[in-house]
């Protein structure tokens, strides 16, 4: 396919994406401005854990680890740890204002997964899919131990503190007045926005190209002098970092963390957004963050329960019925589009340059 | 000599790449047939659609039956398929790897086949409880061999024997099937980068290039012409 | 005092064994169906429950007896593991992991939502054949439901190992599972081996649901910290080994009952992390376990 081509019809897209994004609250209520914010954090997360397994292929069961960190990181920094009676050397001041704790929550989630990715070398597929789920499994209970860091089971409480812009009192912007949930979907989409352009400026560059070559084959790419440690952890780095932020965000968002913000289910879903998302692709993220955020809810009723007869109807609507209706969904998506729906968008792409040339030639 | 093997305009894919293009040839009852040709000319996807490994079009037939289907079911019609580098089940014991030879058989004489490998692998019944993996390349070729035997098969394929093994093994090889062709009329069809011994060891040949059937003779004929031997079979 | 010392200690490990039994046929059954297909099958556990749901029911609504029931349950799993491989994951085994993995947890999501929907999240009860006797063996006392569990683990292993090492379908099914392409061509059908070994994980699923809801309870949920205490048993023995999965698994269960009561730092809510710091330390250090041969890389 023609790459200018391609360029300008990336560009043209994204500017479309802008324009829509920040539209999109006019049209819509606070409650669903609400859970386009919660998608615009699955973006973020979805964004790097793409760089870690679209494009140097290793796969990550446990990236809900490293949001934990980012909101932990974020909640500590803004309430401090004398909530639950610590004091002195170990005591962490809170009153961190929340915004300025989100790139800080990146940088430490980023640090950490630097730091798993040195070790992780040493495994691939299945082995590290193993131990990043071992991982993601582990953090709460960790977490409820150390209880002098972490709130414990309790947690940490962010709601009404006063570093929490728009928390209670809208704010005002530009003259507008933004409620709380406006507030968090721009919040969470500006930071989205910045964060994809990054990093389809590190995936276009040589950096990308080294993270491709990793992924499509190892050997070859240690005999073209690419540095496997590298690479891979810095992707795994890049990765962490931008679920940190993500997990920054999701703190802010919920106003509440504690071991239970961040369950392995989690993990699961965002491994399976990238999937359905279309691993590599930037695009088809999108659509696989709108998965994660609101299948769930469609399985639940709102959408499938209106089409069916009666008597399933209302069994679709007790508990276990959306599982059931999620699991079906994500099979059936591996079966019919394996390259998830960015796959689709590439070939529908490709289709079209093809009618395009053609009618000219 | 009744034909008991027949090829008849066979066509072979692997995806988008045509490995065989119209290949034809027959092999009676009792012979000893060899495919030769350079590198990439179709040999071996050959074999591979005789036993149905390779998804293929045109006719194949033994014994005057159609073969269809995947590579069970040509093992059920009695096609022992000896693959390139050998195929032996590396985890499994030697008389494991026999035993399995036998399982499209639904007798009761497959210890006694196994006994009668002594005859022409004396080694295999005493060291039968040892890994496959962790004989030599000889051995796993001869017993790669004898699993194909303990099918009782009507015709038996044979893929590149000679590829990784000492001379000397592969003349020991090629000793042994000729024979099991002279004693128990056993029928071969033998794939060879080495002509030479090929030729010895067979009576007729055919020489494949890019997919098609080049050339074909009686074995003599094509080790006496001196200007085949040189433009086809390298020697 | 010495001797009471060690009546607790062999309590501890006999207690370790029968949880450790479990966990090994659980691992088993992971080990089986990766040597065979390749595949972590991240439902295995929700597969379990599902199955001792059946049991369960059959017991408490339709007034069966534990052993027919428990019989029914081994053939009713056999069969579903064999469809779920036909069905769901042959169309994906051969593609790229993260496909058959996505599958897995679709799977793990959906059968977990049928078990929910059709019986409630509500705990249940399901009553141990053994009873809740104990026996005084030499001043140690031992439930005689972990010994009825211990004989169990151990029955259907040797079953088991009696299948593969000495019948003409283990053998079909060893082959099968190393060597597929070899296997076809002396006539072995291969995708119905792979079914089969999925059918035998589900029937090794089941009996490990229903050694353990007896003593932790029915709820949905219950397999999936052994799913976890299986997966760090598969991996410390070696994630393709079978003796390794047995080994490591009664290792295992005895291990975390010792350090649970022992080390005091631990107590009983970190075993879970100390089972996946096994994990993480083995796949460190050692990613082929104990049993297993080291991956070569094909280039």
């Amino acid at each position: 396919m023609n790459p200018n081509l391609t360029r300008v019809t990336g560009f043209v897209g994204f500017a479309l994406l802008v324009v829509f994004v920040f539209l999109l609250p006019e049209w819509i209520s606070t409650f669903r401005a609400q859970q386009f914010a919660y998608v615009g954090i699955y973006l973020i997360a979805l964004l790097g854990l793409n760089i870690l397994t679209g494009y140097t292929g290793q796969i990550s069961l446990g990236h809900g680890a490293f949001m934990a960190i980012g909101g932990y990181t974020t909640a500590l920094l803004m309430a401090g740890n004398e909530q639950f009676g610590q004091e002195g050397l170990l005591g962490i001041g809170g009153g961190m204002k929340d915004v300025w704790t989100i790139p800080i929550a990146g940088l430490v989630a980023g640090l950490f997964g630097l730091a798993f990715g040195l070790p992780a070398l040493r495994l691939s597929g299945l082995y590290l899919a193993l131990a990043t789920f071992a991982i993601a499994v582990a953090l709460p209970s960790v977490v409820k131990r150390f209880e002098e860091f972490s709130g414990g089971g309790s947690g940490v409480n962010l709601f009404g503190l006063p570093e929490l812009t728009a928390g209670i009192i809208p704010v005002d912007i530009a003259g507008r007045e933004l409620v709380f949930n406006d507030w968090l979907y721009y919040l969470c989409w500006s930071i989205a926005l910045v964060l994809f352009g990054i990093a389809w400026l590190i995936l276009r560059g040589r950096t990308g190209r080294a993270f491709r070559a990793v992924r499509d084959s190892e050997t070859a790419a240690v005999s073209s002098g690419v540095s496997l440690a590298h690479y891979k952890t810095l992707a795994f780095g890049i990765s962490a970092a931008y679920a940190g932020v993500a997990g920054s965000l999701f703190a802010i968002a919920t106003t509440f963390v504690n071991p239970d913000t961040f369950p392995i289910a989690l993990s699961i879903f965002l491994l399976v957004g990238v999937v359905v998302g279309g691993l590599g692709g930037l695009s088809g993220l999108v659509v696989g963050a709108i998965f994660i955020q609101f299948l769930p809810l469609w399985a639940q009723g709102e959408g499938v329960a209106s089409r069916l007869p009666g008597f399933i109807v209302d069994r679709t609507k007790e508990p276990g019925a959306p599982a059931i209706i999620y699991g079906i969904v994500l099979i059936l998506l591996m079966f019919f589009l394996p390259n998830g729906v960015g796959g689709l968008f590439r070939r529908a792409g490709q289709t079209l340059t093809r009618w395009r040339y053609s009618r000219s030639g | 000599m009744t034909t008991l093997l027949e090829l008849d305009q066979v066509e072979a894919h692997y995806g988008p790449v045509q490995a065989l293009r119209d290949v034809s040839l027959t092999v009676s009852e009792g012979e000893v047939v060899a495919v030769l040709g350079a590198n990439g000319a179709g040999k071996t996807t050959t074999l591979r659609a005789i036993s149905g490994t390779v998804s293929r079009s045109g006719s194949i037939e033994l014994a005057g039956k159609q073969i269809r289907g995947g590579p069970e079911a040509a093992a059920k019609a009695g096609i022992a398929h000896v693959p390139e580098g050998r195929g032996t089940f590396v985890e499994l014991s030697v008389t494991e790897n026999l035993k399995l030879g036998a399982y499209t058989r639904r007798d009761r004489q497959v210890k006694e086949d196994i006994a009668r490998m002594s005859e022409y692998f004396p080694w295999m019944v005493e060291r039968g409880g040892q890994r496959a993996g962790t004989l030599s390349g000889g051995e796993q070729q001869m017993l790669a061999l004898a699993r194909a035997l303990m099918g009782r098969p009507r015709l038996l394929l044979l893929d590149e024997p000679s590829l990784g093994l000492a001379p000397m093994i592969v003349r020991e090889f090629f000793r042994i099937v000729r024979e099991l062709n002279e004693k128990e009329g056993l029928t071969v069809l033998v794939v060879e980068q080495d002509a030479r011994i090929a030729l010895r060891s067979s009576s007729r040949a055919y020489v494949l290039e890019v997919g098609r059937v080049a050339l074909t003779g009686t074995s003599e004929q094509l080790q006496g012409d001196e200007s085949v031997r040189r433009s086809y079979l390298g020697y | 005092m010495v001797a009471a010392a060690f009546a607790d200690f062999m309590q501890q490990v006999v207690s370790g064994l029968a949880s450790g039994g479990v966990y090994a046929a659980l691992a088993l059954a992971l080990v089986i169906i990766h040597r065979s297909t390749g595949v972590i099958n991240f439902s295995q556990g929700e597969m379990a429950t599902l199955c001792t749901y059946i049991a369960w029911t059959l017991t408490v609504n339709h007034g069966w007896s534990y052993w027919p029931a428990f019989v029914a349950t081994v053939g009713f799993s056999f069969l579903f593991g064999v469809v779920t491989h036909r069905v769901v994951i042959r169309p994906v085994e051969r593609g790229n992991i993260l496909r058959v993995v996505i599958v897995t947890i679709g799977l793990l999501i959906a059968i977990n939502g049928f078990v929910v929907w059709q019986w409630s999240g509500e705990p249940q009860a399901l009553a141990s054949p053994f009873g809740t006797d104990t026996l005084d063996i030499g001043g140690v006392i031992v439930s005689v439901g972990d010994i009825g569990t211990i004989a169990v683990t151990i029955g259907i292993v040797i079953l088991l190992w009696l299948l593969f090492q000495f019948t003409k379908v283990g053998l079909a099914l060893r082959a099968a599972a190393v060597n597929p392409n070899e296997a076809r061509l002396v006539g072995v059908r291969v995708t119905w081996m792979l079914a089969l070994g999925w059918g035998l994980a589900a029937v090794l699923g089941a009996v490990a649901g229903m050694l353990t809801a007896p003593s932790v309870g029915l709820d949905p949920q219950m397999m999936q910290p052994i799913l976890i205490y299986a997966f760090a048993a598969a991996i410390l023995g070696g994630i393709d080994s079978p003796l390794g999965a047995v080994v490591g698994g009664l290792t295992l269960g005895v291990m975390l009952n010792l350090i649970g009561v022992y080390v005091d730092f631990v107590g009983a809510e970190l075993k879970l992390p100390v089972a996946l710091l096994v994990i993480l330390v083995v796949l460190l250090v050692k990613p082929s376990g104990l049993f297993g041969r080291p991956e070569v890389k094909r280039v």
